[in-house]
């Protein structure tokens, strides 16, 4: 301990109070700061990670709409599923009512028990036919994919369910929270309380079309075609071939049909930056706050410490007169930074949880990671020491001569 | 002696510029992360209709499942069930009144080569554009006639008009929508209401629809539901009237009530229906109406986002951070200037003469903070409009009221960080200071 002068540099450090509080404050504000964002950062990043369960990278989906008189909604979509499955670089095309990421579709509750008062289960419903597997890129982890003679047209103000289902394995776990997710299989749920649905088989992942909502990986699909008037195709390309075949379906529907209208095609990955839009912009304005407020705090310590050398040019002159050498005057600098800093993220530990207790509570975020209030100190002593680093060899330089003379 | 003070300002500003540059740099910055996210969350909070947010309410009552809340902090449904919303328009009983809705359909411009579109419509009564004042280019809006007669009229958006009609006076034109003939009978002039109040449940700072009909003609010609549609129950007889007669929820509906006594009237009427239709077997919770003016329903739907708010709070610590720097560096500053300040005192400066001139030193300082930090909020404001792509103009724009709160901030800010440093330069003793020189 002898030789680090802790002892004398407290003792220095009391004398000029002020200062040092205020670079432990702002060190310790820093910390909270940066602490909480990176918290925020951490969840948001998570948050876009997740997987729609979809192949995203060469899926895309198409609105058409018609509008004439004579238009014929269920001969159309049987004509345009048969055109785009028939072309080349196209794995594969469904029509359904919602698709993942996007942020619009169907709910409903699906109930163990015949008409169980208030009990139910939420789950996002996808309406499509046979081929809805292998279009979303889904895993069949038990039980049969639908056949072509269970899939259904399903007017727009009709009410009743066909008698099959197929659930995503988070939702079976939802169904039947004591049993392993295998249970599901074969048995019968219900809908709109009494009607009786068969859950036929078990898919591995697919989220619902609502990101921020929290039962985003209950679904279900429904073996239906829809005659709502406006219709929706969900299209998976050949890996790579995505761009090409976009314009290309677009212009196969628009040329197929006048009486309606083609609209918002958009690929599974241009529809997530959209849905994510706003976490990623958190990230990005959190991230540079982080920066700008550690170069402040590291440029307002440089300021300040070459301010303390400055005025200490004498002092310095003299103990390097006595004898003391230049790796002892970085020393000293060096250890009264590391002092104040210690109390700086001592403090900063304190109100990082603080303020992150706040923020939980009032605005529902995750609560820190504890490995972040280590890694926020050790991040700002570095900080702190690299700051220092400079005006403290520029004390280190100061000759023993300058003792010599008056300042 | 002003001027001299801004004299000396100056020379010791030159005698560290570095120093100096580096404490605007703070106050800049502070300032500008602190000006952006309150312009953000200031017009996000504001009052989008001012002359009579208080007298336009938003109705609801309790239609939700009798086992079920339909939120657990025991708030009625946000929306209201198509029979509540027609039979309120039925009633009639406050100054103005109009449910409304969204929807969407097709709309084929006049001429041979016209190219079909989706519109974004919003179902209205006729009461709806006095109600909120919507501007009109030409014509108005409908009579409240034109709901009685189910009449085929329409409004059009000023962007709509200059699409279709090239931005004419169109009113007495027909319009093809849905595949009906539809009278244009007003075009509105430009309409952005931040928040959009009128219907919050899709997006708060969603733009305006594209035309307006009358809400009932969403039965004659099945106008499909757009925004949020909520059921807890199974609709009781099939076809489109029975999806209108079920308990779904996808109406908003607004009142005008002028007075006090107007309002106490609507609640009386409002009790009284639900009892009514509590006796028809129907709303079978308790009792729970609410009648929030438009500001009480923009904070009870939670406009402002929480992304914003957390954005507001580390951008005043941050600008705290900003100010302990600043503190730091003025106190060095003063500090390393004692045997000048005690020259100046032992001369006959007295401590008020000093107190004004480093104030005036640290005033300096904190302007040229603010224009920076006014200069960085505008990139900042930039940024955000970057960020999120779909962010109205109005909410980036900084106004008068938002330059001058900058420029304030930035001169209480400084000021308030030069006290302390100024204190202590003010208390040097002169003849110490003298001696050891």
């Amino acid at each position: 301990m002898n030789n680090l002068e802790i002892g004398p540099i407290l003792r220095a450090l009391t004398r000029n109070k002020v200062g040092a509080i205020l670079i432990a404050i702002q060190i310790a504000f820093t910390m909270t700061i940066v602490v909480n964002a990176i918290s925020i950062i951490q969840e948001r990043e998570r948050l876009m990670a997740r997987e729609s369960g979809l192949d995203d990278a060469n899926t895309f989906f198409i609105d058409s709409s018609g509008f004439t008189d004579d238009f014929n909604e269920q001969v159309t979509v049987q004509e345009d599923l048969a055109n785009i499955r028939a072309l080349p670089g196209i794995i594969s095309a469904v029509q359904i009512n919602a698709v993942p990421v996007t942020g619009s579709g169907w709910s409903m509750s699906l109930q163990t028990t015949e008409n169980a008062e208030g009990d139910g289960t939420s789950v996002a419903v996808y309406m499509t036919d046979e081929y809805g597997i292998e279009t979303m890129d889904l895993e069949l982890i038990a039980g049969e994919n639908f056949s072509p003679t269970d899939v259904r047209w399903r007017e727009r103000a009709q009410n009743n369910w066909p008698d099959k289902v197929i659930v995503t394995k988070a939702m079976a776990d939802e169904l039947f929270p004591e049993e392993n997710w295998q249970y599901a299989l074969g048995k019968t749920v219900y809908i709109q309380e009494d009607e009786p649905l068969l859950i036929t088989g078990i898919v591995d992942k697919l989220q619902a079309p609502w990101v921020s909502w929290g039962g985003v990986e209950r679904s279900m699909i429904s073996p239906e075609y829809q005659l709502f008037g406006a219709t929706k195709y969900l299209i998976r390309a050949e890996p790579g071939f995505r761009d090409e075949m976009m314009p290309q379906v677009e212009e196969l529907l628009a040329q197929s049909n006048d009486g309606r209208i083609i609209r918002n095609l958009r690929s599974i990955d241009d529809q997530r930056k959209r849905s994510y839009q706003s976490h990623a912009a958190m990230v990005k304005m959190l991230s540079l706050i982080m920066v700008v407020l550690i170069l402040v705090t590291g440029l307002g310590i440089v300021g300040l410490a070459s301010f303390n050398v400055n005025r200490r040019k004498k002092q310095i002159g003299v103990r390097r007169a006595l004898g003391a050498t230049q790796g002892a005057i970085l020393r000293y600098f060096m250890v009264e930074n590391f002092l104040i800093s210690s109390i700086g993220v001592l403090l900063g530990a304190g109100l990082s949880v603080g303020l992150n207790i706040i923020l939980v509570d009032q605005f529902s975020l995750t609560p820190i990671d504890w490995y972040l209030i280590p890694t926020g100190m050790i991040a700002l002593w570095m900080v702190g020491q690299i700051a220092v680093f400079g005006p403290a060899q520029r004390a280190a330089s100061i000759s023993p001569a300058s003792a010599t003379r008056t300042v | 002696m002003f001027g001299y003070y801004v004299k000396l300002a100056g020379i010791s500003i030159r005698r560290n510029p570095v120093l100096t540059g580096l404490m605007i740099l703070a106050i800049g910055l502070g300032i500008g992360a602190c000006m952006t996210t309150i312009t953000v969350n200031y017009v996000m909070s504001s009052d989008p209709i001012p002359h009579k947010s208080d007298q336009l309410h938003y109705v609801q009552i309790d239609s939700w499942d009798p086992n079920n809340p339909f939120s657990d902090d025991g708030d009625p449904p946000d929306q209201v069930t198509w029979t509540d919303a027609t039979n309120f328009m039925r009633d009639k009983k406050a100054f103005r009144q109009s449910a409304i809705a969204s929807s969407n359909g097709v709309i084929i411009p006049p001429g041979d080569d016209s190219k079909p579109f989706m519109a974004a419509m919003r179902i209205t009564y006729a009461d709806f554009f006095p109600m909120f004042d919507l501007p009109f280019q030409f014509g108005s809006g409908w009579p409240s006639s034109a709901d009685d007669n189910h009449e085929y009229v329409v409004v059009l958006s000023r962007k709509t008009n200059d699409e279709v009609f090239g931005g004419e006076d169109s009113v007495g034109r027909t319009l093809n929508v849905v595949g009906k003939e539809f009278r244009v009978i007003g075009v509105l002039d430009e309409y952005f209401p931040v928040p959009k109040f009128y219907d919050v449940s899709t997006g708060a700072f969603d733009a305006p629809e594209d035309i307006y009909l009358p809400f009932v003609l969403k039965e004659d010609l099945e106008l499909n539901n757009n925004g949020n549609t909520n059921c807890w129950k199974a609709q009781e007889s099939e076809g489109f009237l029975g999806f209108l007669q079920s308990e779904c929820i996808n109406y908003q509906m607004w009142v005008e009530l002028p007075t006090n006594a107007d309002k106490q009237a609507y609640e009386d009427y409002l009790y009284s229906y639900v009892t009514e239709q509590k006796s028809l077997g129907r709303l079978e919770r308790p009792m729970n109406n609410r009648l929030p003016n438009v500001m009480e329903w923009l904070d009870d739907q939670e406009v402002v986002e929480d992304d914003a708010q957390i954005l507001l709070w580390l951008s005043f610590m941050f600008l705290g951070v900003c100010l302990l720097n600043t503190i730091g560096l003025l106190l060095a500053k003063f500090v390393s200037r004692s045997a000048e300040i005690g020259l100046r005192r032992a001369v006959g400066a007295s401590r008020g003469d000093l107190f004004i001139q480093h104030t005036v030193e640290t005033a300096i300082i904190g302007i040229a903070g603010g224009i920076l930090g006014l200069g960085l909020s505008l990139l900042g404001l930039e940024g955000v409009k970057i960020l999120y792509s779909d962010v109205p103009e109005q909410i980036v724009q900084l106004d008068i009221t938002m330059v001058t709160l900058a420029l304030i901030l930035a001169l209480i800010a400084s000021v308030a960080a030069g006290l302390y440093p100024t204190w202590k330069a003010c208390n040097i003793a002169p003849a110490s200071q003298l001696k050891s020189q």
